[in-house]
């Protein structure tokens, strides 16, 4: 009896969460699903069952054999940018969180430098991407500098709407997400375990690769799904850093959606979906996170 | 403490130095280069030192009613602020009782966390629209529509806020100590109460970081907003546009604005967790110590 009660109360108090995700989350994860298999003309979707969206989607797909169609360009050129990414967020993501946890002794200094790494996160992404304009610009401060020194004639162009500056502004910004679950494996490592290795006479290169990492696995299979998650459905960044040039699988569905045509962009959430899933299954296969935590 | 450092602590230190240097050294860029002179143009050198380009946001000239996408902005920030802080507290109260289905609202968070934020703004758009064409068909007079800014904008703004309330939670809860209120009840309390005098005080600093989440994550929200909006627009959304037409320092200006906000709403933030950790440690000194 007194058991009902409390689950009771628990049910209260859950459930305005479990009811924003039901009404924000779910229910529109499910309208995409079924709207991805209606039919649609040029200004208005028709509830008819209809595969248009994905024959659309992989026309000349086939036809164009061995020349990859469009939508496979596409996804080519978005995994590229999220495995350039990615890696560089890694090797930056961990040195720093490295640093944190072993070499900041305070605890104090810790939580300032833990904050100063924070600070940017909760400020604007659009900001922080316009940022790059004065540096990388024709005129910016990197060119003139390069040219300042002999080592370029003229101003180059590549630094600033390029897949260069798209990668660039991605580090800078997702960084953090590798930082803080990194730094969560490695706050939690006994040391003890690492002061046994070197007392083994492993050297600390050795102690990094075959105690450090492992150990961290966790934390780097997370930081690494948050990396991934963003950059394949990323459009914000590649539109605004590339200039609107540059196509990914999150650009497509954003030019459905301008040109209305809902079926399409829903088709191609969904195909976005199934490869973010298969990614994220294949990265904790690495790990057993369940396990882990 | 106090034995000679390893040089790799001075390469690393190194490291984290220019890692500190490439996420701010941008940024401040912006911020010296909206106090261009009237002359200055987008990049260095600067061509004097003015406020003509503050002045022109917000004047609002050149720039599309940009103070009416700031006051709009805030003013969801805050409702999501307020909103984020009350469920999710009140769900991390949830998870300390078992309750059937915790775990897949859990994993829903998690989901709403690191789903593309496209896809989850498509679907909110998809919803609504289909409702709107329902309350159309079944004839309501001069029905326009359910999409805007305190509906699916706030929808969506909360996917994107709950999941790290909800995991702030989690982490307050970990370290929390449940004997406090089992002391609390043994004594005579009753559930409000306990809440209220023993457990609101301990988690109240980790509350504040909540709300501070809250804010700020909504103050910048774009790619969720993107499709899910209605016909008003956010701050970020009107910057974002504002970068493909960019031509003068007035968008560095506004930069710097919103900027100032984040800023000070962390500043506030901190200043308020500090007062209370202080006050903590003050009157608090010894609960809890007399049990272990």
């Amino acid at each position: 009896m007194v058991q009902d009660r409390k689950s009771l109360v628990a049910w209260v108090q859950a459930a305005p969460m479990m009811l924003i995700f039901a009404a924000f989350f779910l229910l529109p994860l499910l309208f995409v699903t079924i709207v991805s298999a209606w039919d649609y003309n040029e200004y208005e979707m028709i509830p008819a069952f209809s595969l248009r969206g994905y024959t659309d989607t992989f026309e000349g797909c086939i036809a164009d054999l061995p020349d990859l169609c469009t939508i496979l360009k596409t996804y080519v050129k978005t995994l590229k940018l999220c495995l350039l990414t990615w890696s560089l967020t890694l090797l930056i993501g961990f040195t720093v969180a490295y640093f944190l946890a072993f070499h900041v002794r305070s605890k104090t200094w810790q939580i300032v430098l833990t904050l100063l790494c924070t600070i940017p996160f909760w400020t604007s992404n659009v900001i922080r991407m316009i940022a790059w304009i004065p540096l990388l610009g024709r005129n910016g401060l990197v060119n003139k500098g390069l040219v300042g020194l002999g080592v370029i004639e003229r101003p180059v162009e590549w630094l600033l709407y390029s897949e260069f500056s798209v990668v660039l502004a991605l580090v800078h910004l997702f960084t953090f997400f590798m930082v803080v679950p990194i730094f969560n494996s490695l706050i939690r490592i006994d040391k003890r375990l690492i002061e046994a290795a070197h007392d083994a006479g492993a050297s600390g290169w050795q102690t990094l690769v075959n105690v450090v990492i492992p150990l961290a696995k966790p934390g780097i299979v997370i930081g690494s799904i948050f990396v991934v998650t963003i950059v394949m459905g990323d459009f914000v960044t590649i539109g605004v850093m590339g200039g609107q040039q540059i196509a990914s699988a999150g650009k497509i569905i954003e030019s459905r959606l301008n040109a209305l045509q809902f079926p399409a962009a829903a088709a191609n959430a969904v195909i976005l979906l199934g490869i973010t899933i298969l990614i994220i299954v294949a990265l904790t296969r690495i790990v057993n996170i369940r396990k882990e935590l | 403490m106090g034995e000679k450092r390893p040089r790799s602590f001075y390469v690393l230190a190194a490291v984290f130095a220019l890692y500190v240097l490439f996420l701010y050294g941008p940024m401040i860029a912006i911020y010296i280069l909206s106090f261009q002179g009237p002359d200055g143009g987008l990049t260095f050198p600067m061509n004097g030192v003015s406020l003509v380009w503050f002045s022109k946001v917000f004047a609002g000239t050149g720039i599309v009613d940009i103070g009416a996408a700031f006051k709009r902005s805030l003013q969801l920030g805050l409702v999501v602020m307020v909103l984020t802080v009350v469920i999710s507290v009140s769900a991390g109260l949830a998870f300390r009782k078992s309750f059937r289905g915790a775990s897949f609202l859990f994993y829903v968070a998690i989901a709403s966390l690191i789903m593309p934020s496209i896809i989850t703004s498509l679907g909110i758009a998809l919803e609504f629209r289909l409702l709107d064409d329902f309350i159309n068909k079944s004839g309501v007079e001069g029905w326009t529509t359910a999409m805007g800014l305190y509906t699916s904008g706030l929808g969506a703004h909360l996917t994107w806020t709950l999941p790290f309330g909800l995991l702030i939670m989690f982490a307050i809860f970990n370290r929390f100590d449940g004997r406090l209120e089992e002391a609390a009840r043994d004594l005579g309390a009753t559930r409000w109460q306990t809440f209220r005098h023993v457990v609101l005080p301990i988690i109240l600093p980790s509350v504040v970081g909540i709300g501070l989440f809250g804010f700020t994550l909504s103050w910048d929200e774009l790619a969720r907003s993107s499709q899910a909006i209605g016909s008003v627009n956010t701050l970020p959304l009107e910057l974002q546009g504002l970068t493909t037409t960019v031509t003068k320092p007035d968008i560095y200006a506004l930069g710097t604005l919103t900027s100032a906000v984040s800023f000070l709403v962390i500043f506030l933030a901190l200043v308020v967790i500090l007062v209370l950790q202080a006050r903590q440690r003050r009157h608090g000194s010894d609960a809890g110590k007399g049990m272990v």
